[in-house]
């Protein structure tokens, strides 16, 4: 299993090495991902989680290549059947982009095209990507409305995105996002701007269109509630770099990060308890200022003085978790007497 | 005197919107809320975008007209000549940390503005003795108080708006929504903050907010709204232990809980189809339309808000 990520092509459907991309702004270089690594297997449902500012939108963006200016990916590989997708040609990007992986946005009301009936803007994503004729995409595009659940599709086709609600927008951005059934779906923070009865319906959807598709899904997001719901294989990030990677399990249960570790420890209880919350101290992170060590020593409780100085190569723990902090390289004799 | 510090009968708020050249119907954001808030207590209210949480707060502190209903105060009616010394008492804490902050203020200036405009200081000297304490009360520190709100992240604007909530020494903080903008770490250090200063100075809450966890964790009593009016009411505990009313029932099993293993176990009730705009809010009980338990007479009649025992009041004909 540890070999794997030297067969590229074999057993994960994305796999991302050392991303790095960065804001070149007018108040200096902001390294928004810092060296991310991650593999992704087919038909699993993969979280990135941080806070605002984290890099895990900015990794999204850099994978399917949409950076706008300043930004850009500075170095790094992102492996799509055995080829580097950074280094697609222009024409390529485009086949790649929603034929073989497309995104769903947070907000649908700013992503979809106020001028255009839905039923044109997701006729347009299948005659962009196959050679469907205009009455095949659109028998097509009323297929997938009802896939996704809308209701009496024939005419929201005709209908346009203020006439619907916020869920129903979202369920046609994922309609438009699986017009060409992709490998890859990325949803960034899609539930953030619905309420929660409504944002159970789009999870529920997704996990659903997920085992029918069989497609991989990454979730971006800050709700650890809707990462422990959806997601097999977890991300951690702060600061641009990936703090921690493993299954629902290691993060969870097994946490080898003190920010993973503070983050949970900061979230109000699901069973009530009205004790004391024990928040992580400080702010987050300036990007513009990253520090030489790792981007969380300023908060970590239990930072030495290497943490400052220099970062954290990321470590196996076992199986495909992963951390990267001191603490573990240092406390493994130390770990031994803990358990 | 009772231990009641506010009690809300019958608030109604209602916005009339223009549906024509000569016509207008009624947007009844609030419709017949009745609750109270006792001393040292905190109520969450809690509800999905659009059911009237924040309507609520700004009308019973008199930012609306409430277009009827009483609001008492420690026993005195709030009225339009009482409403200015009462804001003394009753003050509110903003959602978004951005506009609510002044930009072109110091927040020195934020802070004593309240205490300007009620002239809680006999001197220049006391007026900047009293921000000091304030800013230093909420975690910031003297030389901070130079400084304008864009110099400040999220997590700190937020403790400038509660030391400005704080500065006429209020027994009652609206906070609405008020740590929703902030990250999951942040939060965190504001809600121990908003429990640290009610234990130092006997506050009470009207706490809104759409994270269910997060109301859950700060509130006594839970009061759940769908459309303009309140469903359930009950102990935290109990309200999350036994909920009755369907709406509650399934809005708390959607909540993503952070605990993968809970999460497989648990059964989602998924509710069918979207909230009815408040302008066609259906007759009976709003939430009929939704409910897999609705009957005849759901559509006929208004279930009253009754309670089933110990506090716990339910508004359903069925459950």
């Amino acid at each position: 299993m540890n070999e794997t990520n030297n067969h590229p092509d074999c057993q994960y459907i994305l796999q991302v090495k050392d991303l790095h991309t960065s804001f070149f702004t007018d108040a200096g270089e902001v390294k928004a991902v810092n060296g991310v690594n991650f593999d992704l297997p087919p038909g699993k449902v993969l979280g990135i989680v941080g806070e605002s500012g984290s890099g895990k939108s900015v990794t999204a963006y850099s994978i399917l290549r949409i950076l706008t200016e300043p930004g850009k990916t500075t170095q790094g590989e992102v492996i799509f059947r055995g080829e580097d997708v950074l280094r697609y040609s222009r024409r390529k990007v485009r086949d790649f982009r929603g034929a073989r992986i497309s995104i769903i946005f947070q907000d649908p009301m700013t992503s979809l095209n106020p001028t255009y009936t839905i039923g044109n803007q997701i006729d347009e994503a299948i005659l962009l990507h196959t050679n469907r004729s205009r009455e095949e995409a659109r028998a097509r595009s009323i297929e997938l409305l009802r896939l996704v659940g809308v209701n009496e599709p024939q005419r929201r086709v005709k209908q346009y995105p203020h006439e619907l609600s916020g869920g129903m927008r979202q369920r046609v951005m994922i309609a438009m996002a699986l017009a060409c059934e992709p490998d890859i779906l990325i949803a960034d923070e899609p539930t953030t701007a619905l309420d929660v009865t409504i944002q159970a319906q789009i999870l529920e959807l997704m996990q659903e269109l997920q085992q029918k598709l069989g497609m991989a899904i990454i979730i971006i997001t800050h709700d650890l509630g809707v990462i422990a719901d959806m997601c097999d294989e977890i991300i951690v990030m702060y600061g641009g770099r990936v703090c921690e990677r493993g299954n629902a399990e290691d993060i969870f249960y097994r946490s080898k990060h003190e920010y993973t570790r503070g983050l949970l420890r900061s979230l109000p209880a699901s069973n009530r308890s009205r004790d004391k919350l024990i928040p992580i101290p400080g702010s987050p992170v300036d990007m513009l200022r990253l520090p030489p060590g790792c981007p969380f020593a300023a908060r970590c409780e239990s930072a030495m003085k290497i943490c400052l100085e220099q970062m954290p190569e990321e470590l196996a723990m076992g199986g495909e978790h992963y951390a990267s902090c001191w603490l573990n390289v240092r406390g493994t004799i130390k770990e031994n007497a803990d358990e | 005197m009772s231990d009641i510090l506010i009690d809300v009968r019958h608030l109604k708020q209602w916005f009339p919107i223009r549906t024509g050249f000569f016509s207008s119907t009624p947007l009844k954001a609030v419709d017949d809320v009745n609750f109270t808030i006792k001393k040292g207590e905190t109520l969450g209210l809690v509800g999905e975008s659009g059911c009237g949480k924040t309507t609520v707060a700004r009308s019973m502190l008199q930012l609306y007209k409430p277009t009827a209903g009483e609001v008492y105060f420690d026993g005195t009616l709030i009225s339009k000549d009482n409403i200015h010394a009462l804001r003394r008492e009753m003050q509110m804490v903003f959602q978004d940390p951005y506009s609510s902050l002044n930009p072109r203020m110091t927040v020195g200036d934020i802070v004593g503005e309240p205490l300007d405009v009620h002239k809680l200081y006999a001197n220049r000297q006391e007026r900047k003795e009293r921000i000091e304490e304030l800013i230093s009360l909420v975690g910031l520190n003297s030389e901070h108080t130079r400084r304008y709100a864009h110099e400040f992240s999220g997590g700190q604007r937020q403790r400038i708006g509660i030391a400005r909530a704080l500065a006429v020494n209020p027994q009652f903080i609206a906070c609405d929504e008020s740590v929703s903008a902030l990250d999951v770490s942040i939060q965190a250090q504001i809600l121990n903050m908003f429990r640290d200063l009610q234990e130092k100075l006997g506050l009470s809450y009207l706490f809104i907010a759409h994270d269910i966890l997060v109301v859950n964790h700060m509130s006594d009593r839970v009061a759940v709204m769908y459309l303009g009016k309140i469903i359930e009411t009950a102990d935290t505990e109990e309200i999350n232990g036994h909920p009755v009313h369907p709406y509650t029932v399934s809005l708390l099993s959607a909540v993503p809980v952070p605990d993968p293993r809970s999460a497989r176990e648990r059964k989602r009730i998924i509710l069918q189809g979207d909230v009815p705009s408040p302008l066609k809010v259906p007759s009976g009980c709003a939430f009929r339309t939704r409910c897999p338990y609705a009957t005849e007479q759901c559509a006929a009649e208004t279930p009253p808000l009754v309670d089933r025992g110990g506090g716990h009041l339910v508004a359903c004909w069925n459950r």
